[in-house]
């Protein structure tokens, strides 16, 4: 996704996603002006519902939390060109990991091995789900976009199937699991600020956010300190010289996948054993492919990537209280940002390089005539 | 036996309505990616266009108008994704994914804004959608036995899209294999470069190819909200779109066999109703779930050439870059 134009790096890295965001609230605030209502109004509506009202921020950050787990998922597969679509899939199944070694442990575990275990799981299922679409495109050949699609969709049915079946708890008539003991809690933050006496309010933000930020240590470490992080660089840049210099690419591509599906299906941690505490139905909503608007928008990078979330936590938080706030405009304003965001930062991305490009340099170098590139006359 | 016939029978005639939308979407998709343009945006052009139908049938009182509306609005997302991915040269996959959530979104606060009613239109009247057309003499001749309902239940009473997909079908079929734009549009996705050095534009001939896959979304999108429902809900798609994609690549991107798959996939999802909560001998409950995840199962098997080989378009989601 870089810029093919001669766009200095931090424009590149800062200017860039910004417009990008511009672009898409611009657009998003024409809709809500078409509607009737005053989008500066909206605008300040999501502000103070992300940030200022008492335990607003927490919210943000608990959101925040699933997209850094689905945004690194995507952006340790673009490094390898690979685009990893299945999220939403990575990460329900890892509901189901998380779930299962929960039903069958939680009562005879203590919570120092029992979370563990969990946290195990739920990446250890999210990442088969991420392996078998990376074996398919290693291997056989087919389009990993195409099986990671499918692959959401039978994550889905397995769900269904499972929680309205085998994991129901008995005697209850909706598709979930019974509530796991205590010892399969991750505690919340509020929780821990009151135990040492820092005064805070409720809010669904837990341990899991400490431990998405460790998994963005993480990925920086594997892919750019690593000999891992090498090849699955090497490979992303060109397959051939790869193949070429001796790097397994095959094995690559499914370890790649692997561990792009295992972060998919750590979000699993935030929302069942930090809010939940049982494994529900459908509890993804949709973060899997939020997750692919904030790797675009943080450029593949775990710093770029935490600002990202932040940025999509407090659309999320905010846009719930547009519900409360106005009779015609409602949350699902949310999507339609994100979905133009996805579209400027992803889509249309060379739309903003080529304009930003020549007015930096008329800016920095004045008077010098700027070249034009190739593929501009293509 | 007459009753489990009729019971077959109406599964056939459910099977017709329900894949529909899939073999408009399909052909959409066929259009599409021959091209060389990857198209996973048939959902969002389809959910657009159903909720357009749907709203403008509601406002004018006339389905016509609603289809009209479909088209048009299923047109401009197949033109904006070709600004992004074939002016623009960006990610096909990225841009057609924005679509759909842009879809998602857009639906519901539209329909809030203009209905009230949250996200869905008002209920259709029966004259302000496209009724089933009773073929002549279908009373008559289905009181033959065992042919009969044959004609009454599975031929007759289909609305008027239904036929569409169908002769969609040939016209795709005819387009692709007989004519001179077919050719082109063969062989601008799998060898641009050969079109464009006999002077033939590889831009226009993307871009006529999505604006036709816009046209069968749209005509999609208005059989959902305004034959084959009455009315837009919230995400009525609910995925048809992802599995027309199935589809198309099932038939291995031929109308033909996108044809039989998108029947395969309608009669799943057909048999798939009828069970629901049947006890069947030997199994037990009818296993519906596993029914309904079948087209995905099977897409994927088929990919992974452990039956058959679907081979895609051989320029499939690369931009066209022009040499000087």
């Amino acid at each position: 996704m870089s810029a093919p134009q001669d766009l200095p790096r931090w424009a590149d890295i800062g200017l860039i996603p910004l417009l990008n965001v511009f672009a898409a609230l611009l657009v998003s605030g024409i809709v809500v002006a078409i509607i009737g209502e005053n989008p500066f109004d909206a605008m300040m509506v999501m502000l103070k519902g992300a940030f200022i009202y008492k335990g607003s921020l927490g919210y943000t950050l608990y959101y925040a939390t699933n997209f850094i787990f689905t945004g690194l998922a995507v952006a340790v597969a673009f490094h390898a060109l690979l685009f990893n679509i299945g999220g939403e899939g990575q990460a329900y199944l890892g509901g189901l990991g998380a779930g299962i070694v929960c039903l069958l442990f939680d009562s005879m575990l203590p919570a120092l091995i029992m979370v563990p275990l969990a946290i195990l799981a739920s990446a250890g299922f999210g990442a088969i789900w991420g392996a078998i679409p990376g074996y398919l495109q290693a291997k056989r050949g087919s389009h990993i976009v195409i099986t990671t699609i499918m692959f959401n969709f039978l994550a889905a049915s397995i769900m269904v199937w499972l929680l309205a079946g085998s994991l129901k708890a008995p005697g209850q008539m909706s598709p979930e699991t019974r509530s796991f003991t205590r010892s399969a809690e991750l505690p919340f933050i509020h929780d821990i600020a009151n135990s040492i006496g820092l005064e805070m309010a409720r809010s669904p933000l837990n341990l899991s956010f400490v431990i998405a930020l460790l998994a963005c240590v993480g990925v920086w470490v594997l892919i750019w300190r690593s000999r891992l992080g090498y090849a699955i660089r090497t490979t992303g840049h060109s397959a051939g010289a790869a193949e070429y210099a001796g790097i397994p690419v095959s094995r690559v591509i499914i370890i790649t996948m692997a561990i792009s599906g295992g972060l998919a299906g750590m979000m699993a941690i935030n929302e069942i054993l930090g809010v939940q505490h049982r494994t529900i139905l459908g509890f993804t909503s949709g973060y899997g492919f939020t997750g692919i608007a904030v790797a675009l928008m943080g450029r593949n990078h775990p710093i770029g990537i935490v600002l990202a979330s932040l940025l999509f936590g407090a659309l999320y938080q905010g846009g719930a209280e547009l519900d409360f706030e106005f009779s015609t405009i409602n949350r699902e304003m949310v999507l339609l940002i994100q979905g133009l965001i996805i579209l400027f930062s992803g889509g249309l991305a060379y739309m903003f390089n080529r304009p930003l490009a020549r007015l930096l340099g008329l800016w920095l170098n004045p008077g010098k005539n700027i070249p034009t590139t190739g593929a501009e006359n293509g | 036996m007459d009753d489990l016939w009729l019971q077959f029978l109406l599964t056939i005639d459910a099977t017709f309505r329900l894949a529909t939308p899939l073999v408009l979407c399909a052909m959409a998709g066929i259009f599409s990616e021959k091209s060389g343009i990857i198209d996973i945006s048939l959902e969002g052009k389809m959910l657009m266009s159903a909720f357009a139908a749907a709203a403008v049938a509601a406002l004018t009182s006339s389905a016509m108008a609603g289809l009209w509306a479909a088209i048009g609005i299923s047109v401009a997302l197949g033109l904006l994704h070709g600004l992004a991915s074939i002016t623009l040269r960006g990610n096909q996959v990225i841009s057609g994914l924005a679509i759909n959530i842009m879809a998602s979104g857009l639906t519901v606060t539209i329909g809030i804004a203009m209905f009230q009613k949250g996200g869905q239109t008002p209920s259709l009247a029966r004259y302000e959608r496209f009724r089933p057309i009773e073929l002549p003499f279908a009373d008559q001749l289905g009181q033959i036995p065992f042919l009969g309902p044959i004609y009454r239940e599975v031929i007759s009473g289909h609305n008027i899209l239904v036929w569409v997909a169908l002769i969609a079908v040939l016209f795709t079929a005819f387009i692709l294999a007989r004519t001179r734009f077919g050719l082109r549009l063969r062989a601008v996705g799998e060898k641009p470069e050969a079109l464009d050095s006999a002077g033939i534009s590889v831009v226009k001939t993307r871009f006529l190819a999505l604006i036709i896959a816009g046209v069968l979304c749209g005509i999609a999108g208005a059989y959902l909200s305004t034959a084959h429902g009455s009315g837009f809900v919230r995400e009525m798609t609910a995925g048809k779109g992802y599995i027309a994609l199935a589809a198309m690549i099932f038939g291995k991107w031929q109308p033909r066999g996108a044809l039989y798959a998108c029947l395969l996939f309608g009669f799943l999802e057909a048999l798939a109703s009828r069970l629901q909560g049947i006890e069947i001998p030997f199994i037990g409950a009818a296993p519906v779930d596993l029914i309904l995840a079948l087209p995905y199962l099977l897409t994927v098997i088929l990919l992974a050439g452990f039956v058959g080989r679907a081979v895609p378009p051989r320029a499939i989601g690369q931009p066209y870059i022009k040499e000087r």
